[in-house]
């Protein structure tokens, strides 16, 4: 490239440090301080992208957040590439690889680009349309259409960088470090408020910073030389914290905010070694000022998509900003005063310039005499109607506009360039305000939609106000923020603002051409291809709601979520349907403003931390001993202990087996315990569980079952009374903290009079569960002077010993039918007693088992498991637990629901037994059980809950819920399956030892 | 995210909260002596309206205490925290 597009005399980006990068395979220079974006334009590089649909050539178009088309994939390994990332937003690195996106075998030649031709074919709404029929067919097309869609290219492998998370709290948080956005931030810092300050940019300064027309002034210095003096001053402050490169992300109720810095992306990939690469605050404010400014828009002519077209603005800031050239044969098209500042630019830096189209019939402001003084030419009422060049515009076409601005009249003029500068007006960005569920309203003088009512203690101020002339900016700036923080007087208050006011205004929201619009190319939204055309086809076709419009032509649902696009879509819908834009809304703001990746919104919370886990204090044992963990809740569950590669089944069959015939110990540590206390402690368990406790003596235990007031269970365990007023209860694994939440709701809600007292105390001690015929010679080795008969600490009873200084409170309580022993100690001793457990349990071949032998072992039994056996819609007597709802009780939680119209049907579903007629053939838990499998639809008369092999029954036995299931025992029924049906008679729940002998050894 | 003045706490984040849905619905003091229809309307019947709501809250990540919360559900704006057992203020 031996064109002259850089400008040698540039402060903000420092030509003494080159940079390399590739770009589609070619290696390019650039400087520190440019985009990604300004160094391939200074490479003379437009196309650097496909369009999603038609695969059109698309070229850089702006210089900022709102880049609809220059989104290229970085990077190119497995792990660490980025797709979908702006080039315009993307700080030049040493080393950047990058390549364009959408486009095979290149962006260059792109097959896609067929699409282009096919566009007719392709009109708003043609998937939805053509992919129904046959509605069989539509796995086969969405293979295509999946692998046809979307932009980038995900990562395939875990993302290596480290993300964070920090909190920030302040009195007035700034979101936007443009002018206003300084102003406010001193004038806050005046008064002593803490000051947080968020710039998305790398440098404080918005637009203003690079101005260099002579035109305004602030206090008679030029504009950018009084800013950055105020700049300077507010560096120094100590009241102000400023994060530049962080740009909020979503703006949500009660000041909460969140924010993306990033910390590393600007670096050479070297660089970057064990640095944090983004960090997520969340921020709490006491007042938000809103200073984001606004986005220039496009205009909406016949092929207005070509590379080389860009947004004024942006053609300004590459020039004053990066000292880049878009082109060397520039012409503007504009409708408003604005883009004669980028005519002032490009006249300054010696860039020709050879024409601006302006839509308005003249204007006679100080900055467009100025520019008609150049001898510049200027088309007044002319409109573009149609460009030319592939992959680069070179020619454009432009006709004069009637008097309604509906048509164009006269000869067409033919125009050479090579960037057109568009500028359609000015758009204030309300996204974040919106955001936070303020309500916008339509200024119908600058047809743009700014903030209007809100419920948070929240400010717009600056262009993202609607002010755009720099007088307004700053006199309103400043006036407002001090209302907002209820200040009297500030350093501003005698500000000297001049410059060039607009005088005259004129907008269309689609520009006539001299073809029919069926047979032009309008674009709306560059980055989804959808055109005028289609929105006036969603109206054509029924479509009315603005949302509804949306979602049919895709308009604004890129990854630019529309920011250029929106605002012409919502005019041409108002006019062509004859509504007034501020009548028919906009679609939703949603966060984020722009994307984030997912590892900064996990942060750290990624592998071993994605979510808490608790371990037992045997844990340790328990991972010595080869045993594979369960979740349970947050708990780490032995699942069970595999010895020499056996399976699951073999270490299942061989636990259990031990624990029926001589001894086994499970960690039941993880068993929810809550310790009640108080006077009414006895009352309060009458009132949570169905049965009886007003008889229980100190010593013993007793199970109880707790419902829900709809009458369902709600959770089980073992509650024992350790003294008069003071008992333990024991909940299920899963179940404990919410037992413990709603007893708590109870107690202070409902029954305020009862002198209760509740502790969690799951976490305080562990549990050693040791079972079998030879648990008492076990326990009793430990415990020597232990009386340990029938007589003196018989079934479901408890005694507290001690073991040298330790205090264990034993509990002779059951859960696999074998006699067995509930060890507590307190936590710090857990892995001891456990220890000592196995230690004097050798001689009897004491087996741990896990969690699935004891789930075994209680099938066995018949006992439930709330949860695997239940699941809500459950009451005690479709469990088939009659026995255990006191008939005495007045009232208990749920009581009242057991009689009602619902729970008294015989129909439900009941717990049963299974027994397969193959007694090898073990059923799938959720399979389905029917009575007769031909006739269809086959009526489901309820599912399997539990099912195991038993070693010692030999034969395999499930539990299930039934649809009338008490009636059905002795019945024959069918299990189908993907592959055979099972044949299976209903039983008793009860499999083993129904008269309970094996309890006492 | 809320913001929600514990009274017992003082301002924490919602997170350390839970919502457990309308308040003012007293348990029936003798439930046998309700008819179906009765005991469903305690049971089931809520309102879901848009504007002031008396919810109960619970601070269960901190002090684990019931409270009242006037929200205004059209824009999650809390107009008044008081403790359990205090009838609901008029607004």
């Amino acid at each position: 490239m031996s064109k002259n597009l850089r400008i040698n005399n540039k402060q903000f980006v420092d030509e003494t440090r080159k940079l390399s990068f590739i770009f589609n395979g070619k290696k390019l220079y650039g400087y520190k301080g440019d985009t990604l974006a300004s160094a391939l334009l200074s490479n003379d590089i437009h196309l650097v992208g496909r369009s999603f649909k038609y695969h059109r050539p698309r070229g850089i178009m702006t210089s900022g957040s709102e880049e609809p088309n220059a989104i290229l994939q970085i990077g190119n390994d497995d792990a660490l590439t980025d797709p979908n990332v702006r080039a315009t937003e993307i700080e030049l690195y040493d080393g950047l690889i990058c390549n364009s996106q959408n486009c095979w075998p290149s962006v260059k030649f792109d097959i896609g680009g067929i699409n282009n031709f096919l566009s007719p074919l392709l009109p708003a709404g043609f998937y939805y349309k053509t992919f129904m029929w046959p509605a069989s067919f539509w796995e086969k097309y969405e293979y295509f259409i999946r692998k046809s869609a979307g932009l980038g290219k995900s990562p395939t492998k875990q993302d290596p960088d480290m993300y964070d998370h920090r909190y920030m709290h302040c009195d007035i948080l700034i979101v936007g470090g443009g002018v206003s956005g300084l102003i406010a931030a001193k004038i806050a810092s005046d008064d002593n408020k803490k000051v947080l300050l968020l710039e998305d940019k790398e440098l404080l300064g918005g637009s203003l910073i690079y101005d260099d027309n002579d035109i305004s002034k602030i206090d008679n210095q030029k504009s950018s030389e009084w800013l950055k003096k105020l700049i300077e001053n507010i560096k120094n402050d100590k009241n102000i914290i400023i994060k530049t490169r962080t740009s909020l992300a979503a703006y949500h109720n009660y000041n909460f905010l969140l924010a993306r810095q990033n910390l590393t992306d600007h670096l050479s990939v070297n660089d970057r070694n064990n640095k944090i690469r983004q960090r997520l605050y969340k921020i709490r404010a006491k007042k938000v000022i809103i200073s984001t400014g606004a986005i220039e828009r496009p205009q909406v002519f016949h092929n207005n998509d070509r590379p080389g077209i860009m947004l004024a603005s942006a053609v300004k800031k590459y020039i004053d900003y990066y000292g880049v050239r878009c082109g060397l044969e520039n012409v503007i098209f504009t409708n408003n005063d604005s883009a004669y500042e980028t005519a002032l630019s490009l006249h300054k830096s010696g860039t020709k310039l050879n024409a601006i189209i302006d839509i308005r019939d003249n204007s006679s402001s100080e900055i467009v005499n100025k520019v008609k003084s150049l001898g510049i030419q200027i088309y007044w009422n002319h409109t573009v109607v149609n460009t030319k060049g592939y992959k680069r515009i070179n020619k454009i076409t432009i006709m004069k506009l009637n008097d309604k601005g509906n048509d164009v009249v006269g000869k067409k003029i033919e125009l050479n360039c090579d960037c057109l500068a568009i500028s359609g007006g000015w758009t204030p960005m309300v996204h974040l305000f919106t955001q936070s569920g303020g309500k916008l309203k339509f200024d119908n003088k600058d047809n743009i939609f700014v903030p209007d009512k809100t419920n948070l203690n929240q400010l717009s101020i600056g262009s993202a106000k609607g002010d755009f002339e720099l007088d307004d900016v700053l006199k309103n700036s400043i006036k407002d923020t001090k209302k907002f923080l209820q200040i009297e007087n500030s350093n501003f208050d005698k500000i000297d603002v001049k410059c060039s006011k607009e005088k005259e205004k004129k907008n269309i929201w689609l520009l006539p051409s001299d073809k029919p619009l069926s047979k032009t190319k309008p674009f709306l939204d560059y980055q989804n291809d959808s055109t005028a055309k289609d929105i006036k086809l969603a109206l054509r076709e029924g479509f009315k709601s603005i949302e509804h419009v949306k979602r049919y032509t895709t308009t604004g649902m890129g990854t630019d979520q529309g920011k250029l696009a929106n605002m012409h879509a919502l005019g041409i819908v108002a006019d062509t349907t004859n509504t007034n834009m501020g009548d028919l809304g906009t679609t939703t703001f949603r966060p984020p403003y722009t994307p984030l990746t997912f590892g900064t919104i996990v942060g750290r919370n990624v592998g071993q931390f994605f979510d808490i886990f608790r371990k037992t204090p045997m844990h340790d044992w328990h991972v010595d001993n080869n045993a594979k963990f369960e979740n349970v809740g947050q708990w780490k569950r032995a699942w069970y202990y595999p010895k020499d590669g056996e399976s699951m089944h073999d270490a299942v069959q061989r636990e259990s087996k031990a624990a029926r015939e001589s001894s086994g110990i499970l960690d039941a540590s993880t068993l929810g315990k809550i310790d009640i206390q108080g006077t009414d402690a006895n009352e309060f368990l009458n009132r949570v569980y169905t049965n009886a406790w007003s008889k229980l003596q100190i010593g013993k235990c007793r199970y109880g079952l707790m419902l829900n007031e709809d009458g369902m269970v709600y959770d089980d365990g073992v509650t024992t009374k350790l003294g008069e007023n003071h008992y333990l209860m024991t909940t299920t694994t899963g179940g404990a903290a919410n037992v413990m939440s709603k007893l708590e709701d109870y107690l202070q809600t409902e029954w305020p009079e009862l002198d209760v007292f509740l502790t969690s105390v799951t976490d305080h001690f562990a549990t050693a569960s040791v079972c079998g015929p030879n648990a008492k010679k076990i326990v009793n080795k430990i415990f020597k002077d232990l009386d340990l008969s029938d007589e003196s600490f018989p079934h479901m009873s408890f005694k507290e010993v001690k073991l040298g200084n330790i205090n264990c409170r034993i509990m002779r309580i059951s859960f696999t039918g074998e006699l067995s022993y509930e060890i507590n100690v307190e936590a710090s001793y857990g892995k001891y007693i456990w220890e000592k457990c196995i230690e004097a349990g050798k001689e009897f071949n004491i087996t741990p088992y896990g969690t699935e032998t004891m789930h075994l072992l209680r099938a066995e039994k018949g006992f439930i498991i709330v949860g695997q056996d239940t699941d809500g819609t459950m009451t005690p007597v479709d469990l088939q637990m009659d026995w255990i709802i006191s008939k005495k009780k007045y009232d208990f939680i749920g009581k009242r629901s057991l009689y009602r119209s619902d729970t008294i049907r015989e129909d439900r579903k009941q717990l049963v037994g299974l027994l397969t007629d193959d007694p090898n053939e073990i059923l799938e838990e959720g399979a389905q059980i029917v009575k007769d499998e031909n006739k269809k639809p086959v009526n489901m008369l309820g599912h399997v809950t539990s099912s195991y092999f038993s070693p010692t029954l030999k034969k395999s036995i499930a539990l299930a819920v039934l649809k009338e299931g008490k009636k059905l025992k002795g019945q024959k029924l069918l299990v189908p399956m993907i592959d055979k049906t099972i044949k299976v008679t209903v039983s008793d729940t009860v499999f083993l030892d129904k008269e309970n002998e094996r309890i006492n050894g | 995210m809320f913001l929600i003045n514990c009274p017992y706490c003082g301002e924490r984040d919602q997170s350390e909260f839970v919502s457990g849905g309308e308040a003012h619905i007293a348990r029936p003091k003798q439930p046998t002596e309700l008819n179906d229809d009765q005991w469903a309307e305690y049971l089931f019947m809520r309102k879901n309206i848009k504007g002031i709501q008396f919810e109960r809250w619970n601070h269960a990540h901190g002090c684990r205490k019931w409270f009242n919360v006037a929200r205004d559900t059209s824009n999650d704006k809390i107009e008044k925290i008081y403790k359990m057992g205090e009838q609901p203020p008029k607004l």
